[in-house]
């Protein structure tokens, strides 16, 4: 069914199709019309889940862990300073291999304060142990949720994901969406079967301390179980798009690719704009492509590299920066192409929801073709 | 053996941990002097004193600490705490 | 009706000799009954019962971090209601985790009324990580964060209320009990468990390796505590102070001189004025709750 909504909504509704049983939920500028949403639909008994309105974000992963351990399939939604405050909660979730699935709104960090847009927030996350899907539009933001629990609760898997998506930009904006129906959602992503919970017939104890002696083959079990993610992903990936017509067996997708000499690497909404800049590049002759990642953990280093074999100059955009280093994506970018002759240059952009044009994208081509890279784009130099 | 994932464990390897090495004196029950009270199966933090029958309680010494908690509060002054010989 | 016969918790496990903490454990599962989930924060009973793979609980457990075991409760509670589990949800944690760190999710917890019960062993410091001091360490007691020296006492600080603070959150029962008296401890806690709502127990549990006396003397020790009125056993129905235990009040000389913790007061001489405000303590507390027989 098809509607016009904004994209909170749009998660929303995917929510509701999965049917979690327990949600946690402390509002944070812009999730809160996700967890407005949500508590609506309980109170009209469109939801049957019990909604905790918590006192903290760290308070409201604690209590999805708790939830998920008891055998629940559990939700929650942050953002920026909420995700930081969740930090210590995210490795534990991870570690315990619980399959909890949150959104994550994209917000700059703190401080300065900013209630806009970047995607610094999941990116400092990155070694958490969680999956990260980045949503380009509305629809994407929607599917990658059912993906998402799909993915997660595979027993072969058992890690938590964020599903990202950029604050304001596409929290708040209306697009039309395709919502999938109760009876098709059911049909692709079944009732949750914990692996193990804590059950007073069968009692297990979660959460040991590990000695040095099993500490370091604990964290590899995570590695191979990120690793076995990027297959789980390609087949469930699959089976969405032969069940609902949309495919997302990609963790990566090209546009205009195929032809392209120069390449641009972006995540979540920026695509878009990308999308639209190469069009235009295109008329006048210029032969970009996009290569959108749409699966940032596990990182998919040897599909980048075989998806850009063909390509001279590469343009990595990164809504974050590792102070110090560099551009996260950027850098990753660089160590999957490690040993090629391809040209990676990296730019730092939209921190703090600074808005991003066509013209910028194109400007950026130009930068990355004069072999200039690695700096923050679009200074406003009268006030440094 | 493999890892459990996520860090759990089913009950029962606790046992294999024998904390009785760790003792340097231990208690001798003297049934005779016993009331059948049952405080000090009660109060012992290893849980480890098993009542056998009617005034008839046995440490478990593989797991006995030697603490002298028993010995202590035994109203009937039925248990001592004995040097362990090494 | 308390089944003493229940040994949810197995030799092995690698407390002190003499462990309040350990003894006082026993006895809550036995009070808890059938049917429990445990969740504990970190601490020295989650770090000396689960070292993988070897645990003692034979009940299922969870630990997740420092200052969340609340939080992670009030999830599996709601996880159960929501599948019509009746499994009861018990939070046994220690007084590092309930009072200071894990403040928040306790208030949360106990805001919201899960149906939960919150049972803190109070060693009154941070004792696995070596004994520091923590909200719940009395006035004058010295910890390795609060030591006794040339110019200072020990603590300076009085023990945060916890009981008052829960009971003021409007917690259908809130208790104290001490491990030294095992009746009065079981029947709380069965109590606790059986009130629906959040509920609060909090157990004196003295701890020989921090406080500084032979592990067969916790029980003795704890006992003391109680006698000299610087421990109160009571009950708190809604929020109303029920039933208070009586006792023929002993000095507080008694229990501090046992005490390597409080061995500054009376080494290298008998410090009075120092005493005289821990009497005053006693003496607050026995004109608070009339425990004076």
């Amino acid at each position: 069914m098809k509607e016009i909504l904004e994209g909170s909504h749009a998660v929303a509704e995917a929510t509701r199709l999965c049917r979690p049983e327990v949600i946690a939920a402390y509002p944070i500028t812009p999730q809160t019309h996700i967890v407005e949403a949500l508590a609506q639909m309980v109170a009209d008994c469109r939801l049957q889940s019990e909604y905790i309105c918590v006192e903290s974000e760290f308070s409201a992963l604690s209590a999805c862990l708790g939830a998920s351990a008891a055998g629940s399939r559990t939700y929650s939604a942050t953002t920026s300073q909420g995700l930081a405050l969740m930090f210590e909660v995210c490795f534990n979730a991870a570690g315990m291999r619980l399959p909890i699935v949150m959104t994550i709104a994209n917000r700059a960090l703190s401080a300065p304060l900013s209630i806009w847009n970047d995607q610094q927030d999941s990116i400092a996350l990155r070694d958490s142990g969680w999956i990260q899907f980045y949503a380009e539009d509305n629809q994407e933001a929607l599917d990658l949720h059912i993906l998402a629990y799909r993915v997660c609760e595979d027993h072969d898997i058992l890690l938590p994901a964020f599903v990202c998506f950029d604050g304001f930009i596409l929290t708040h904006t209306y697009e039309p969406v395709d919502i999938p129906s109760e009876e098709e959602v059911d049909a692709y992503l079944p009732a949750f079967k914990p692996y193990q919970r804590l059950d007073a017939e069968d009692p297990i104890s979660f959460g040991m301390y590990a000695t040095p002696d099993y500490y370091l083959e604990f964290r590899y079990e995570n590695q191979r179980a990120m690793l076995r993610a990027k297959e789980a992903i390609r087949k469930y990936g699959t089976l969405f798009g032969e069940q609902f017509g949309r495919d997302y067996s990609g963790l990566i997708e090209g546009y205009k690719m195929d032809d392209a000499e120069v390449a641009i690497i972006a995540m979540g909404s920026i695509c878009g704009t990308v999308k639209d800049a190469i069009d235009e590049m295109r008329a006048d002759g210029k032969k970009v492509g996009l290569l959108k990642i749409r699966c940032y953990r596990p990182f998919p280093d040897d599909e980048i590299a075989a998806a850009l074999s063909h390509i001279r100059i590469v343009a990595v955009l990164d809504k974050n920066v590792s102070l110090g280093s560099k551009g996260a994506v950027a850098l990753e970018v660089k160590d999957a192409l490690y040993g090629s002759s391809i040209d990676v240059y990296g730019y730092i952009l939209g921190l703090g929801g600074r808005d991003i044009r066509k013209k910028d994208i194109k400007a950026i081509v130009d930068l990355a073709e004069k072999g200039s890279g690695d700096m923050f784009y679009g200074l406003r130099e009268e006030l440094l | 053996m493999p890892l459990n994932i996520g860090c759990t464990a089913r009950p029962g390897k606790g046992r294999d941990n024998k904390t009785g090495s760790w003792r340097v004196f231990y208690p001798i029950f003297e049934k005779e002097k016993c009331t059948g009270c049952g405080i000090c199966t009660l109060i012992c933090p290893e849980g480890c004193i098993e009542e056998k029958g009617e005034k008839d309680y046995v440490p478990d010494l593989e797991y006995c600490k030697g603490c002298g908690l028993c010995a202590e509060e035994c109203p009937g002054e039925a248990i001592t705490m004995e040097k362990e010989e090494k | 009706m308390v089944d003493k016969t229940i040994e949810h918790f197995e030799c092995g496990h690698r407390a002190c000799g003499g462990c309040g903490a350990a003894t006082a454990v026993r006895m809550i599962l036995k009070g808890a009954g059938e049917n429990v989930i445990v969740v504990s924060p970190t601490g020295c009973l989650e770090v000396f019962s689960t070292p993988y793979p070897e645990t003692a609980w034979k009940v299922p457990w969870i630990h997740s971090l420092f200052e969340n075991a609340s939080a992670v409760a009030s999830g599996v509670e709601a996880s159960l209601k929501r599948q019509g589990r009746k499994e009861k949800v018990v939070i046994i944690g220690g007084d590092g985790a309930t009072v200071d760190i894990g403040m928040l999710c306790l208030s949360g917890a106990f805001e919201r009324n899960h149906d939960i019960t919150y049972i803190c062993y109070d060693n009154e410091a941070y004792m696995n990580t070596g004994i520091q001091r923590s909200g719940a360490t009395p006035f004058d007691a010295s910890t390795t964060t609060s030591p006794a020296g040339t110019c200072s006492m020990g603590n300076k600080h009085q023990k945060k209320d916890v009981p008052a603070i829960l009971a003021a959150h409007g917690a259908p029962y809130v208790a104290t009990a001490t491990m030294s008296y095992p009746t009065d401890l079981m029947k709380k806690v069965e109590t606790a468990v059986n009130t629906p709502g959040a509920c609060y127990i909090q157990v004196h549990a003295p701890c020989c390796t921090g406080w500084g006396f032979e592990g067969s003397k916790t029980m003795e020790v704890g006992k003391l505590a109680v006698e000299t009125g610087l421990w109160v056993n009571y009950e708190m129905i809604d929020s109303v102070v029920k039933k208070v235990k009586k006792v023929k009040r002993k000095p507080v000389d008694e229990y501090l001189s046992v005490q390597k913790r409080f061995r500054h007061l009376f080494k290298p001489k008998r410090n009075e004025e120092e005493i005289a405000k821990i009497q005053a303590i006693a003496d607050r507390n026995a004109e608070k709750f009339g425990i004076d027989l």
